[in-house]
Parts: structure tokens; sequence; C-alpha cells
């Protein structure tokens, strides 16, 4: 017997499809983007856990396709699409990207939140994936939820409590 | 060497020996700084994954106040100090001999800048410790706080090892104190730079 959770959470650098009526999440997103791609016909959502802005950045193998905003989109698109999704049908919403600490360094990192705003905003626009809504940037932890059944992203922080997008 | 799996017990004994003299260093010097016994745990050395590496630190979700401490030099790395609110506020508190501070108040400057004066002081004495065991010239940058869900803190100091790895080591040192009203509970997280533990190990004279 299969048995199928009710909500499905997926860790940093990673990605996961669900269908309705499952939720998914991630937690404790800063400069981590979370996106969410969903298919309004098959009922399907993805969430990929984003953390750099391009694979080319890697000094490795990349064992994780979810760290990097190109090889997760693609990644994501693709099990998607196995699942029964057409790219067409694809719509996003995305949070994150924050900056959490004023950085004293000349270290390239510290808009790293920004940078991978701007890389998944430019995939998207490539991949011709509408974003429907964003909650990004500013200096606030952010932990999300996407709901299948009402296509609405649920974002808490800790000081502004929780909104809907 | 960033295939982090070739580590030996050899090298994993010698990171925890850094934890133990940095942690230790700025155990005393907060010691003497708030005038009260603090004492320190023996140093986990922990190879794991990123979401394990957030649920050492109690939790993506689980709000801490965060300070953390960039360091450059001969190698460059991260340093972290989290501890509840609530206890970051006790410190606050004995710093500035003011009961009203708290880092979650509206008007918390002055304890913002308290929790920051300590964070010099703590990580200053850790690095400074650091590098004279290895003998490699370390200087820090300008501390930085912030109170916030620890997965957003954490993965701040993950960027640079998720360019070449999947896993971080993580040098853990816990503090605590029971001559206070509550037990007080602090975790000091050394993130060296991928690149920083061949540096380290060729300092110390280990293939």
């Amino acid at each position: 017997m299969e048995h199928v959770m009710d909500k499905v959470k997926v860790g940093i650098a990673d990605l996961n499809v669900v269908r309705q009526p499952q939720k998914i999440s991630t937690s404790g997103l800063g400069s981590c983007v979370g996106l969410v791609l969903y298919d309004e016909q098959q009922v399907l959502a993805g969430l990929v856990h984003v953390m750099l802005p391009d694979s080319s950045l890697s000094r490795t193998e990349v064992t994780k396709p979810g760290k990097f905003a190109d090889t997760g989109i693609n990644a994501l698109i693709k099990l998607m699409e196995e699942k029964g999704s057409i790219k067409c049908n694809l719509k996003a919403k995305m949070a994150g990207g924050a900056q959490m600490f004023n950085l004293a360094s000349k270290n390239e990192n510290m808009r790293i939140g920004h940078k991978n705003i701007v890389a998944i905003e430019k995939i998207l626009t490539h991949e011709s994936i509408p974003i429907l809504s964003k909650d990004v940037g500013g200096h606030k932890g952010r932990s999300i939820e996407f709901d299948t059944d009402t296509n609405l992203l649920k974002i808490r922080t800790v000081y502004e409590g929780v909104t809907y997008i | 060497m960033t295939e982090l799996s070739k580590f030996s017990q050899i090298h994993l004994d010698l990171l925890k020996e850094i934890g133990n003299i940095g942690a230790g260093n700025a155990t005393t010097a907060l010691s003497n700084l708030l005038n009260t016994p603090i004492h320190m745990n023996v140093p986990v050395v922990n190879i794991v994954s990123f979401d394990d590496a957030m649920n050492l630190a109690g939790g993506a979700e689980e709000v801490q106040a965060a300070l953390l401490v960039e360091f450059e030099g001969e190698f460059s790395g991260n340093v972290f100090f989290l501890i509840s609110p609530e206890n970051a506020d006790q410190f606050v508190q004995m710093l500035t001999q003011d009961p009203n501070q708290s880092l979650l108040s509206d008007d918390n400057d002055i304890a913002i800048s308290a929790f920051l004066e300590l964070g010099n002081i703590l990580t200053g004495s850790y690095l400074r410790a650091l590098s004279d065991f290895i003998s490699a010239n370390l200087y820090q940058l300008v501390p930085n706080a912030a109170i916030d869900m620890v997965g957003a803190l954490i993965s701040q100091g993950l960027i640079e090892t998720s360019t070449v790895s999947d896993q971080v080591i993580l040098i853990e040192t816990v503090l605590s104190s029971d001559q206070l009203d509550d037990e007080i509970k602090g975790h000091f997280f050394l993130l060296p730079d991928p690149g920083a533990f061949h540096r380290i190990f060729e300092l110390l004279g280990v293939q």
C-alpha cells in the first residue's frame, strides 16, 4: 500500500514535485530562493530550493542540480514533464533572495540573493514561464508552502507573520 | 583537498583541537568580560549535509540571534556564534547593566551594539587562538548580527563551500553557564572555506 504524505518538504539545494492535494514546502530561505512551478491542468506543483545562480560556479561535478538556478529549473521542468505537464502550461511563484548580513568583505557572495533572483527571472523569461507573484529581496528569512488546492504560496517570516501571494 | 570523505581521524582530531583552542580562549574572554564562570564542552567536528547543518543549529526555522564574522588572510572562512534571543539578552543586560535592554524590542540599537561588541570579543579571541596555534596570519572583518531563522542565517556561511561540495565541515562548540537565572547555551560554528583545509593541514605538517 502506498502511503501519500500530505506535505512534502524540500531541503536546501533540492527539488521535488507533488500532486493535489499534497502541499510542498521549504524552510529557512535566506539568500536562497524557493521557486515554485505549477500546472493547473495537471494539478502538479514543483519546488526547487536554489542556492547559487549558475552551475558554472561549481568547481566539481554537479551532483545536486537543485543547488543552481540553471540546472535546478531544467531538472524541475523535466520532472514535471515526466509527470504529464506541458511546459507552456507552467506558471511560477517565488520567494527568498534576501541579504541576511551586511558583510564587509568584497566577497561576491554578499549579493548572492540578488544574483539568484536575477538568474531565475532570466531563465524563466527564456523558457516563457510567467512569474505570477513573488516576494523577494529584503533582509528577512522566509519559509514557504505551496497549496495545490488554491495555488497560493504561503510565506512565513519571523517579524511579519504569514502572507499569501 | 576538497573531498571531505578523504579526511582521516587525525585530520578530524586536529580540527577538533582547533575548535578547542579557539573556543577555550573565547570562553575565557567572555567569562572575564561578564565576570561570571562560563563553561564549554569538548568540540564536535561534523561532516554533514547542508540540511543536517541546519538541524545541528536547531532546525531551519528556529529563531536564533547570530553573529557572523568573516575572516581572511592565509585562508578564509566564517565564524558563527548562535544563541537564543532570550539568552543573548541576558548577556546584553549584563554587559550594559540595564535589565531593560532586549534584542527583540523595537528600540534595540544599544542591545544590538552590545551584542556586536560581545561578538567582536568572542570571535576575536577565537580567531587569535586559532592563528597562534597554526601560525597563520588571519584577520577578522567587522562582525554582523541578525536575528532570524537559522536556515536563512547559516546558509550564508555555506555558499562558498557549496561551490565545491554538498557537505560541510562544522566545528561546533557549546558554551554554557549555570550561574545565571536561566541556563545559557551558545553555539560556535567554524566554517573554513573549502580551500582552507589543505592550508590548515599543511601548516600543521599533516598530509
